[in-house]
């Protein structure tokens, strides 16, 4: 089957988006490239081909974590298969 | 003849290069118009005009000579003409080449005047163009290809595949005894603990730290925002990367799952401390990076992008890879490999870093990189602070 979003790690709580026509409603099929599994997950939004899409619901100012580490905070709460970009997470540096 | 093998051009000093250029380097921005004039007349030879030279001091002069030495002194140049606007400095540039054996002269322009100096470079470049011509190429070995890397216009399919496929490449080629380097300070930010982890020993990755954090103070000083308007770029945001966090841990996976990198470099320094992998200090700015990398030797570059970014360099033969499928097909000719395969588990990490020894390997032997057929030759200084 093909393979629409991939995750890095097991860990992770975004995954990317790697075809360019991911619709609201589209039952995506995913691949965690770590532990060679396949996943399943409903997309919310319209998630651009290399967007990030959310794994499970996060909570406003909880960590994002991908490739197993910290890659910034939420700012605003995520749901499960929302779209996840410069509107709702945010770099802790600088 | 071996897999890793390749035939090239071995230099007095036993450095091997790949590509065999006569270039014609100005000191200084004045002198760039005679260079260029020089090359026009001589054809095969090149001129690498840039903006710098002038009033420079301190820690920036010294990077801007070993620079300029570096570049002449890259074992893919045959030989080089140095042209200044005064004497002192051009035969400072001169004299550093001068130590590979290779052949370099310098013409200086006050007293002269521009015609008369062309004139005299151009006599002088037409010797070193028809002597470099007769030059043959040599086998050589993976123990002397001095390989680096940078990726540049980044998004997320570079983390997960392209920047992997350099990392399997590395992993491969360090046991074999081949020199490679990644730079790319900044670009770090985030993921400097899980890098400095990858320090051979605790003192270079102290090393590495007290030059990552030098380079933090440098952006808290100027920095007037988050830096979300250029560090990631607009285009990685366009591509799907949120945070630099997130560009560092995709900017890592270059350097592969195994080797330790050996030292810290300073930028445009050349490695001293035999075969593996170094970590150079640079800025994250495509052309600076390359540019300080072939100026420290290195023969070949290693360049994935997301979302397309098309640099080259004049000396340095620049090897594009890709893995969105859609830069893969918007900019074909740009991309000397798609790997936009691993994101459709068509191939494995194993099978593209083959895929990108072959294509480097044939780089090595002669063949034209996208960027070298497009004509990208981006030469472009660091320069650390203003002039007096």
């Amino acid at each position: 089957m093909a393979t629409q979003f991939i995750v890095h790690d097991k860990a992770d709580t975004v995954g990317v988006v790697v075809v360019e026509d991911v619709r609201p409603g589209q039952e995506l099929t995913g691949w965690i490239m770590q532990t060679d599994e396949t996943i399943s997950l409903k997309a919310l939004d319209a998630v651009p081909l290399g967007h990030k899409i959310a794994l499970r619901d996060i909570q406003s100012g909880e960590t994002v974590l991908k490739y197993g580490h910290d890659v910034g905070r939420a700012v605003a709460p995520i749901g499960k298969g929302r779209h996840v970009h410069v509107h709702n997470l945010k770099t802790k540096r600088w | 003849m071996g897999r890793y093998d390749f035939y090239g051009f071995r230099r007095e000093n036993r450095r091997v290069g790949i590509r065999n250029h006569v270039i014609i380097l100005p000191l200084d921005d004045l002198s760039n118009a005679a260079c260029e004039a020089v090359s026009n007349n001589i054809k095969g030879t090149l001129a690498l005009p840039h903006p710098y030279g002038r009033l420079q001091f301190g820690e920036d002069l010294e990077l801007h000579f070993r620079t300029l030495i570096g570049t002449g002194s890259n074992p893919n140049v045959a030989a080089c003409v140095v042209i200044g606007i005064e004497p002192a400095w051009t035969n400072q540039v001169v004299e550093g080449i001068a130590k590979t054996g290779k052949p370099v002269a310098g013409f200086s322009i006050e007293g002269n005047g521009d015609i008369s100096t062309i004139a005299s470079a151009s006599r002088k470049a037409r010797e070193f163009v028809q002597w470099a011509s007769e030059k043959q190429r040599e086998l050589c070995t993976i123990q002397e290809l001095f390989v680096s890397t940078k990726c540049g216009e980044s998004d997320t399919t570079s983390g997960l595949a392209s920047c992997p496929t350099v990392g399997n490449l590395i992993d491969k080629l360090d046991p074999l005894g081949a020199t490679t380097c990644f730079g790319e300070t900044s670009e770090l930010t985030g993921a400097e603990v899980v890098c400095a982890g990858r320090a051979a020993g605790k003192e270079v990755a102290d090393e590495f730290m007290r030059v990552f954090n030098a380079y933090q103070e440098v952006i808290e000083r100027h920095k007037t925002s988050d830096l979300s308007e250029s560090q990631p770029t607009k285009g990685n945001i366009a591509g799907g990367l949120t945070t630099i966090e997130e560009k560092a841990f995709g900017n890592l996976q270059k350097i592969g799952r195994k080797a330790k990198f050996i030292d810290v470099l300073k930028p445009a320094e050349a490695p001293a401390k035999g075969a593996g992998l170094y970590f150079m200090d640079t800025s994250s700015a495509a052309a600076e990076c390359v540019t300080l990398q072939a100026a420290a030797g290195f023969v070949v570059h290693l360049f994935p992008t997301g979302q397309g970014n098309v640099i080259g360099n004049p000396i340095e033969p620049v090897i594009k890879l890709t893995a969105n499928p859609k830069t893969a097909r918007t900019m074909a000719e740009h991309i000397d490999l798609d790997v936009s395969g691993l994101l459709r588990r068509e191939m494995t990490l194993d099978q593209a870093g083959d895929r990108l020894i072959d294509i480097m390997i044939r780089t090595c032997n002669g063949r034209l990189t996208c960027a070298e057929a497009l004509g990208h030759r981006e030469f472009v200084l660091t320069k650390l602070y203003q002039s007096a």
